[in-house]
């Protein structure tokens, strides 16, 4: 009967489980099928004729692939090291220094800044970088993403600081370090996987946000790839399915590339906040 | 310290200031084109105004339809939607570890994470009605093929909403589970407590601060989430338009930045009574150390 009821259980388990995995998984299929098929439509199905050609097509179009590989990179790698760098410089100072209610002021930056990328700051953020002539510049897009950023990047690297231990940056005082010698060479290496973490994050959030390059982005020279994957569109304004989905599929690799190394290096979970019951 | 200085520059300029100038321009007639445009002039309250129109207010298109759409996707997907399953997910694969479970862990993560545009097309295929692959699921159990986009937009963002941010709440959730003491798990199934009582005595009391936090954050994320417009436009008719899209009309297809300031800071106002809240309940229950 115990065994009975063990196999129960166990099969009743794995067919839960494997409902939720397929809830998530299946909405992702068509961006692995169809981008091998010559004559994609909006349906899953084995890709026939098989093809590598939409990359090539992908490939030939001078626009997407420089809003894939040198605009999308330059964005989304100009606010991760901006976001990296601050927010460390920035969790690091918050840590040391002995404000009170110092937790609850970076709690509410993070939940201020979830308003603050949406679309209701948008009309400031717009007409602030028009007065200061940075729309349709990289470097506006790269202040904007980091600025709204930056908040949750110190959130996240304020675990990694506190590990540091003090009695490093004390003895790195007394033998005569003066105190930014002391960061870069006892603090930093410390902080290092933390700067990665945080780095990834940034990038993967940069990588995939469309509404602010939307926004603030014109000339199609400077457009990323979430903006330029538009233009995949015929005149009559319907999507080219073959193209649209091998470029997706380009788009999204990146980001899975990044979420394997970050799983197999750190394990994906979560960093920062979550220690003992509350904050 | 010098090192806060970036990041106090960054968070004053991108974060504090937009939020005072919108208040300001909320009382103009700021436009990027017409007359108005080089030289916008104080109107009072007259945004809010057209915004709060009793006469017109729920009509499609207006703001009131827009804030009842809303309503109906944060509820749905937020609180009915990600926290629970997130949650669900969490205390079915707690202290196991294998296959299943990094299969499962990784493709809800890869739901969250993946680019705005690649997963909003992979919906647009999953939702359609005659190719996509949820109606052929419901289908072979005997379901009649929806029209997601005509008849069901606002369902349709939901259940992607869903699917995009549960991995948040199922994170954090086996995280806060992972930080309860293993003896407390020995200390019940000594005394024999079944799957029910543990559940309500031991896990309940203890992530029930993280259960506010989660709540708290994915309510103001969906709220201000644009991604769904990838997908339906808000259309057809406006019946899937959330205020975040309606302020992104306004202020950048018709260019009415007055207006869609107006927009934004009730907006923003929704959103600080929803967080003060949240906060007010976690501080009862001293959650803050």
């Amino acid at each position: 009967m115990r065994l009975v009821r063990f196999v129960a259980v166990r099969a009743g388990f794995v067919a839960v489980a494997s409902l939720i995995g397929l809830f998530f998984v299946l909405p992702l299929l068509w961006l692995l099928t169809a981008p091998f098929n010559a004559q994609a439509t909006l349906r899953v199905e084995w890709p026939s004729p098989f093809t590598l050609r939409n990359f090539g097509d992908v490939f030939r179009n001078s626009f997407a692939i420089r809003a894939l590989f040198l605009n999308s990179i330059l964005q989304a790698g100009g606010t991760m090291l901006g976001t990296a760098v601050i927010a460390t410089l920035a969790a690091y100072a918050l840590s040391r220094l002995q404000i009170r209610g110092r937790n609850v002021l970076v709690y509410l930056l993070v939940l201020f800044s979830s308003v603050v990328t949406g679309t209701a700051a948008m009309v400031p953020i717009f007409l602030l970088l028009y007065y200061l002539r940075l729309i349709d510049t990289h470097l506006g897009v790269i202040l904007v993403l980091t600025g709204g950023l930056l908040p949750t990047g110190i959130f996240l690297m304020r675990d990694f600081v506190e590990s540091v231990p003090r009695s490093y940056e004390e003895s790195a005082l007394v033998s005569g370090a003066t105190p930014w010698q002391m960061f870069r060479d006892v603090v930093l290496p410390v902080l290092r996987p933390g700067m990665m973490v945080v780095a990834v994050w940034a990038f993967v959030n940069a990588w995939g946000n469309f509404l602010i390059p939307a926004i603030l982005i014109r000339s199609p020279e400077k457009m990323p790839a979430p903006v330029a994957i538009y233009s995949f569109y015929t005149e009559g304004g319907t999507p080219v399915l073959t193209l649209i989905s091998a470029y997706s599929l380009l788009y999204a690799i990146p980001v899975v590339v990044l979420y394997l190394f970050v799983n197999w290096r750190y394990g994906f979970r979560f960093f920062g906040g979550i220690k003992g019951g509350g904050r | 310290m010098a090192f806060l200085a970036p990041a106090l520059l960054f968070i004053g300029v991108f974060l504090l200031f937009p939020f005072i100038w919108v208040l300001i321009i909320s009382f103009t007639d700021t436009a990027l084109t017409g007359p108005s445009a080089a030289n916008p002039s104080f109107v009072g309250l007259e945004n809010y105004y057209r915004l709060f129109n009793a006469s017109r207010w729920m009509r499609a298109g207006e703001f009131g339809n827009a804030l009842r759409n809303t309503l109906f996707f944060v509820l749905g997907s937020a609180i009915l939607g990600q926290a629970p399953l997130g949650l669900a997910i969490a205390l079915a694969f707690h202290r196991k570890k294998g296959l299943v479970r990094e299969l499962v862990f990784s493709v809800a993560t890869m739901a969250w994470i993946l680019p705005d545009v690649a997963v909003a097309f992979a919906w647009i295929a999953f939702l359609d009605r005659d190719f996509g692959t949820l109606n052929a699921v419901l289908g072979a159990f005997g379901v009649k093929a929806i029209d997601w986009y005509f008849d069901k937009p606002l369902v349709a963002i939901t259940l992607f909403n869903i699917w995009r941010g549960t991995a948040f709440s199922m994170l954090l959730f086996s995280a806060a589970l992972g930080n309860i003491p293993p003896s407390y798990w020995e200390t019940a199934e000594v005394a024999g407590a079944n799957a029910w009582q543990r559940f309500r005595d031991i896990i309940l009391p203890l992530i029930l601060p993280h259960f506010l936090t989660d709540l708290i954050l994915i309510t103001l994320w969906t709220f201000n989430t644009f991604t769904p417009y990838l997908i339906t436009g808000g259309g057809p008719f406006f019946r899937s338009e959330t205020v975040s899209m309606y302020t992104y009309r306004v202020a950048f297809k018709f260019l009415e930045f007055g207006r869609g300031a107006a927009v934004a800071v009730v907006m923003m106002a929704i959103n600080f009574v929803l967080a003060t809240g949240y906060l007010l309940s976690l501080r009862r229950r001293r959650a803050w150390r």
